[in-house]
C-alpha cells in the first residue's frame, strides 16, 4: 500500500499546484483521456500521468482547444509517434539491404 | 544583431488590430506548438519567435514603442529614456504560452529593447515544466552489444546514464527531469538522446538478428570440413556439409544481437556461404578439372 501511494499525487493537490479547476481533470477522465485511482477516499493521479495532463493543460489553456480538440490531437499525437518509430525501423532495414 | 519584423512574424499588416494580432498569433501557435511538434526543432525556433512578436506587439506599450523606434532602436535616445521607464513597468497579466520553456528565450534584439522578458509581470503565473532539451549520442554497435554506463555533458551539468543492450539506431531514451528549468518553480523539462548506431564490423543487424557471410574454399564446400567462423562475442566452430552451394544459409541460435530490454535474450546470426573459386591454376590442376569435368 505504501508503495503504491508513493507513485500517486492527489488530484486535489495537483490542481491546486497548477492552479486548475477539479472539474479539468473530471473531464479527461470522462474522455477517458487519463485514469483516477480512488484510494482511502482520495482521487489521485498516477505519476506516470502527469506529463501528458500538463500536455493535456497547455493544449487546452494555451491553445483553447476545446476536450474534444485536445482528445483528437492526443490520439493523433500517439498516432505520429507510432509511425515515427516505424520510420525508423524501416530506415534501418533500408540501410540493412543496402549495405548488403 | 539585425531588426526583427514581428509584423512580418506573425503575418500581420502594421495596422493590425489587436484582436488580428490575437488571432494571427494563436493560429500561428496552434500550428507551432511543441506539444503538437515533438522533436522538432524547427518548429521549436518558429515558435519562440512567434511568441516574441507576440509578446511585444499584443502589449500596447511595447507595441508603440516597437513602431516607433523598432528600426532605430540601437541610436534613439528616446529609446533609451523608454527602456528605462520600461523597467519600472509593471503591467497587467496578459496571455503568453509558455510550450514549456523557460522565460530566457528571447533573441538578442527583444533583450536590447524591451530589457527581457523579466520586465514587468506580464507573463502568465502558471507553472510550466521545463522545455524538453534533444541530444544526440553516437555509439558503435559493439558498444550497445552489453549493458553499460556513460557520463554525458548536457549544458554543462553531467549525466550518468545506463544504456542497455541492443538498442536501435535512431532509437530514442527519455531521461526524465534532465531538461531545462520549469517556469515558476514548475518541474524540468526531459532530456531526450537520440542514438546514431555506427556499424564498423562485418556483421550486419537486422533486429536483434545479425548476418554474415563467410568464405568457402571450393573444396571444403564440395568435400565438406570444419570451418571457424566469428561471432558477435567469439569464434564458433561449425561442419561444412559436402556438396555446399554458394549462397546457403545457417542459422546459429541465440548468436545474434542482445534483446533490448530482455536481459540474456539474444537474436540469431545467420551465416551466408560464399563458395570461392580458385583462380591461378597450375597447368596440373587444369588438366585434373579438365579430367573432372569428363567425368559429368
Amino acid at each position: 500500500m505504501i508503495m503504491e501511494t508513493k507513485n500517486l499525487i492527489s488530484i486535489q493537490q495537483f490542481c491546486s499546484h497548477y492552479n486548475i479547476p477539479k472539474s479539468f481533470i473530471d473531464s479527461l477522465y470522462d474522455y477517458e483521456l487519463i485514469e483516477i485511482v480512488f484510494e482511502d477516499n482520495e482521487h489521485y493521479l498516477r505519476l506516470t500521468q502527469i506529463n501528458e495532463v500538463e500536455k493535456m493543460m497547455r493544449l487546452h489553456y494555451e491553445l483553447d482547444i476545446n476536450l474534444e480538440g485536445v482528445d483528437a490531437i492526443y490520439n493523433l499525437l500517439k498516432q505520429v509517434d507510432s509511425l515515427k518509430k516505424e520510420i525508423t525501423l524501416l530506415q534501418n532495414k533500408l540501410r540493412f539491404y543496402r549495405d548488403l | 544583431m539585425a531588426f526583427i519584423d514581428y509584423y512580418k512574424i506573425l503575418g500581420i499588416s502594421k495596422n493590425a488590430t489587436d484582436n488580428d494580432i490575437k488571432k494571427a498569433y494563436r493560429k500561428l501557435a496552434r500550428k507551432y506548438h511543441p506539444d503538437l511538434n515533438p522533436n522538432d526543432k524547427v518548429a521549436e525556433a518558429k515558435f519562440k519567435e512567434i511568441n516574441e512578436a507576440n509578446e511585444v506587439l499584443s502589449h500596447p506599450e511595447n507595441r508603440k514603442k516597437y513602431d516607433q523606434y523598432g528600426k532605430d532602436w540601437k541610436q534613439s535616445e528616446e529609446f533609451e529614456k523608454a527602456k528605462q521607464q520600461q523597467r519600472q513597468y509593471q503591467g497587467s497579466r496578459q496571455q503568453q504560452y509558455s510550450g514549456g520553456f523557460d522565460d530566457h528565450d528571447f533573441s538578442d534584439f527583444f533583450e536590447s529593447m524591451f530589457g527581457g522578458a523579466s520586465t514587468g509581470q506580464r507573463r502568465s503565473q502558471a507553472k510550466f515544466r521545463g522545455q524538453d532539451f534533444n541530444a544526440e549520442l553516437q555509439l558503435t554497435l559493439k558498444d550497445v552489444y552489453t549493458t553499460h554506463k556513460r557520463t554525458l555533458t548536457v549544458n554543462n551539468k553531467n549525466i550518468r546514464i545506463t544504456i542497455p543492450a541492443g538498442i536501435e539506431n535512431g532509437q530514442v531514451i527519455k531521461i526524465k527531469g534532465h531538461g531545462g528549468k520549469g517556469v515558476n518553480n514548475g518541474p524540468h523539462g526531459d532530456l531526450f538522446i537520440k542514438f546514431s548506431i555506427v556499424n564498423n564490423t562485418p556483421f550486419k543487424r537486422d533486429n536483434d538478428n545479425l548476418y554474415a557471410t563467410v568464405d568457402l574454399d571450393l573444396y571444403k564446400a564440395l568435400l565438406g570440413g570444419d570451418v571457424t567462423v566469428n561471432t558477435f562475442d567469439g569464434k564458433v566452430k561449425l561442419t561444412v556439409k559436402p556438396e555446399t552451394q554458394t549462397g546457403t544459409q545457417i542459422k546459429l541460435k541465440g548468436k545474434g544481437f542482445p534483446i533490448y530490454k530482455k536481459e540474456g535474450q539474444f537474436g540469431d546470426l545467420y551465416i551466408t556461404y560464399n563458395v570461392k573459386m580458385p583462380t591461378n591454376l597450375t597447368t596440373k590442376e587444369k588438366a585434373l578439372f579438365t579430367e573432372l569435368a569428363k567425368l559429368r
